[in-house]
């Protein structure tokens, strides 16, 4: 999957949590959940939709590297 | 108003009495101890010795029978006006007044008049005890046909019985014991009054105080303490009790967009229910708050003075009500 | 026979909207089954059956607006087939003190005005300053009245028209500017402003507060969460949340005043329903209920977590999940402020706040470490507690946060 693909399909997972946000607008190195207004509870949903979506292991321990849509691109990346 | 004199409310009626009687022959004043005794309450005291037995005729104890007999005068061309010296003892003669007086123009088709005018003293506040402080204003205010009036201040008491003897159907004029000894202003000329309009007796923009008879001055005398603190009472006397002058306190109530309805009578089925039906049915979006009542205490006129007095209306409970409806 | 009524979602609901009836006349119905959506100032609710029987009668039709209380359907219960209880049900209770009659023939005066059948539910307004108010476009819902028993009067109404043309400029600008969010949105939110500004309204002016806050470690329960979380799939793992909740539920178990309602008196509740609070992106609060949370595992607590905020978000949660709490709970997350100190939600008679967790400078034993450190609160009813039973309780939950193992 190209960097792109998995950028365009963040963006509707984030929406999903947050309809009335722009979440493509986000930079790449811009935190999430601070620019989107996430709590920890959609946090934890939508790092189990990117589960789910990728068919990837996200341990707890690794939730400090995905803060940033360009960190949870590569991270993506790395583990498909 | 050029000079005025004193006056008290009893002579204001002994004077409108011998003028209708200089005036015109065909009047003529009947009663139960109007003549020899001079009135029970002493309204007519020297007319008999003005006048003759002819025009001031004292009548055997029978209410039904004598007011019968005015009625008849009346409707035979004369201009009877009958004493009954108390509204309380009115109600064995209410089925002349009611049967015959009320209707004997519907039943004949129009072609009868009934001109004859029948004077009531009434009212509370004489320690008379329950028989016989009854105010049954509402009673007869209550029947088509009639013209019911309310004495309520000196101006009336003396101008009203020329207009009432002027009408080609019945008058019921009610006077008021507790005010004879009142003294009052009147214009050193003659008065005209009619009685067909009520009256505002004090001009004020914040709330219409509605009223009639002997509680005229009452509210009068409240609004006067209310001035004090500020709140410009509007003191309208009703007068006319049948039919009820409603353009008056609909003008009212549309200045001053509060009600107050004052009355000596028990409030249930009263003067003060009709005249609230009607503000509420004819004025309803003039209100700014609830249409309020002080009204008689539904009970048996008690004869203990401070009983009697808390029964009916007294002027502190006028202020107090009208100050939580301006001041809630 | 019982009559179903429309339920109250809570102190600040007035009536609901029947959207839609689930059940028609002769289904069975059994207590909990959903008989009909009801749309309320909180969404979408579905309204639950208190009875076993039988669907007899629909009173209300879909798209009616009934205040709570009202009937909207007839239920025909097993016991009522004789025909003996519905004799009985009809018969208007008289109390005693109704069936003296003093003199029959006086006519008793009562100054006071008829009680009002559901308070609050209508604008209390002067037929004049209606009048006024509907001539100028004044919304009257808007206004405060400063007449007899607060109703709104003819100075009230002309007070708002001359705020008004003051800032009519203002709102000639924003209306040229393009709207930010939909208008939908916008309704549902200012429905759902308007029940918080009600509910917190009434608990500022009602309730005297007191306030309590305890700073606790953390780092135990974190650490318990965490080694938990190592076994669990994503779909599984726990947020503090459910852990506190727990938490809060077992240390009401000991101090069971604070799990109460407050109505003329001190009424404790034997089931502990934890309101929790839900925020909402449009703005506003839901507040769904974790009921019977001490009896819950954390694991339970975090289900019914997943299960509830989603819907809450969505505005879809049944009558029993609003109007069922005996305690709030309210927690900020991470990041954000340090303390939160809560707002009653009435008849309740606390809430319990947490501010975010943050690393402090955390002296133990005499030494100095970093901790993970969470601010509580208990803001409680001075009527019905007092500050020994907050401390009583703030204390108990320290205690239970270092012991995350037994919770």
């Amino acid at each position: 999957m190209k960097e792109n693909e998995i950028k365009q399909e963040l963006y509707a997972l984030l929406q999903q949590i947050a309809p009335e946000t722009e979440p493509s607008a986000l930079a790449p190195d811009e935190n999430i959940k601070e620019s989107l207004d996430i709590d920890s509870f959609d946090t934890l949903r939508f790092i189990v939709s990117v589960n789910e979506k990728f068919e990837i292991e996200i341990p707890e321990e690794d939730y400090g590297k995905i803060t940033t849509i360009g960190l949870l691109t590569n991270y993506i990346q790395k583990k498909m | 108003m050029s000079q005025t004199r004193k006056i008290t409310y009893r002579e204001a009626l002994k004077e409108a009495i011998r003028e209708a009687l200089t005036e015109n022959d065909k009047v003529f004043l009947m009663g139960e101890d109007v003549g020899r005794y001079g009135g029970a309450f002493a309204v007519s005291k020297g007319l008999l010795e003005e006048f003759s037995e002819e025009r001031i005729m004292d009548v055997p104890l029978s209410e039904s029978g004598f007011v019968g007999a005015g009625i008849g005068a009346a409707m035979a061309g004369l201009k009877p006006i009958v004493e009954v010296m108390t509204v309380n003892f009115g109600l064995l003669a209410m089925d002349q007044v009611v049967n015959n007086a009320a209707t004997m123009l519907h039943m004949s088709g129009g072609q009868i008049n009934v001109p004859v005018v029948i004077r009531m003293s009434c009212g509370i506040g004489k320690q008379l005890a329950a028989q016989h402080s009854h105010s049954w204003e509402p009673y007869y205010a209550h029947v088509p046909g009639l013209r019911v009036i309310s004495i309520g201040t000196h101006e009336d008491a003396r101008g009203v019985l020329q207009a009432a003897l002027q009408s080609p159907d019945p008058v019921v004029i009610f006077e008021y014991t507790s005010m004879l000894n009142m003294e009052g202003e009147l214009p050193e000329e003659t008065i005209k009054v009619d009685i067909e309009s009520a009256k505002i007796r004090r001009e004020g923009t914040d709330i219409s105080i509605i009223t009639y008879g002997a509680a005229v001055n009452k509210c009068m005398e409240a609004a006067e303490e209310l001035k004090v603190e500020g709140i410009e009472a509007e003191v309208l006397d009703l007068r006319v009790l049948r039919p009820l002058d409603e353009a008056a306190f609909l003008a009212s109530v549309s200045r001053t967009h509060r009600a107050l309805i004052v009355e000596d009578a028990w409030r249930s089925v009263s003067v003060s229910s009709e005249v609230s039906a009607r503000i509420t049915e004819k004025a309803f979006y003039e209100l700014d708050v609830p249409v309020k009542r002080v009204c008689g205490a539904e009970v048996p006129i008690p004869y203990p003075l401070h009983l009697e007095d808390a029964s009916v209306p007294q002027k502190k409970d006028i202020v107090e009500v009208v100050k939580k409806m301006i001041r809630p | 026979m019982k009559e179903f009524l429309m339920p109250s979602l809570g102190a600040d609901m007035e009536d609901g909207t029947l959207v839609e009836w689930r059940k028609k006349p002769g289904d069975p119905v059994t207590r909990g089954d959903i008989i009909a959506e009801v749309d309320t100032q909180k969404g979408l609710i579905e309204i639950e059956v208190f009875e076993d029987g039988y669907v007899d009668k629909l009173l209300v039709d879909p798209g009616e607006k009934v205040p709570v209380g009202t009937a909207m359907a007839l239920i025909r219960t097993g016991d009522s087939e004789t025909g003996q209880e519905k004799e009985q049900g009809l018969e208007f209770p008289v109390s005693e003190k109704e069936k003296v009659v003093l003199q029959p023939t006086e006519e008793h005066f009562d100054e006071k005005p008829l009680p009002q059948k559901f308070p609050g539910k209508r604008i209390k307004a002067s037929p004049l300053a209606r009048r006024i108010a509907e001539e100028n476009k004044i919304d009257l819902s808007k206004i405060t009245g400063t007449g007899e028993n607060g109703a709104i009067i003819k100075d009230d109404v002309n007070k708002a028209i001359e705020q008004r043309t003051a800032p009519e400029t203002e709102e000639k600008i924003s209306e040229t500017l393009p709207e930010k969010e939909p208008e939908k949105i916008a309704d549902s939110g200012k429905s759902i402003r308007m029940a918080v500004a009600a509910a917190m309204s009434k608990s500022n002016r009602e309730i005297p507060h007191y306030y309590l806050s305890k700073k606790i470690d953390m780092s135990k329960s974190l650490y318990w969460i965490k080694e938990s979380n190592k076994e669990r799939s994503v779909q599984e793992r726990l947020l503090p949340a459910a852990l506190l909740i727990k938490a809060v539920a077992k240390s009401l178990d000991e101090v069971p005043q604070l799990n109460a309602v407050w109505e003329n008196a001190l009424q404790i509740k034997n089931e502990i329903n934890v309101g929790f609070v839900v925020s909402l992106r449009s703005g506003g609060i839901m507040v769904p209920s974790i009921n019977n949370a001490d009896l819950k595992s954390v694991s339970q607590i975090m289900d019914s977590l997943n299960d509830l905020i989603p819907r809450a978000r969505a505005m879809k949660l049944r009558s029993s999940e609003l109007n069922s709490s005996t305690i709030t709970l309210t927690s900020l997350g991470e990041g954000g402020a340090d303390t939160l100190l809560g707002v009653i939600y009435p008849p309740q008679v606390a809430v319990i706040g947490f501010g975010g967790i943050i690393e402090e400078a955390w002296a133990e034993n005499g030494m100095l470490g970093i901790r993970p450190v969470i601010n509580a609160s208990l803001s409680g009813d001075h009527r019905a507690t007092d500050g020994l039973t907050g401390n009583r309780f703030l204390t108990i939950l320290n205690k239970n946060l270092q012991n995350p193992e037994d919770l």
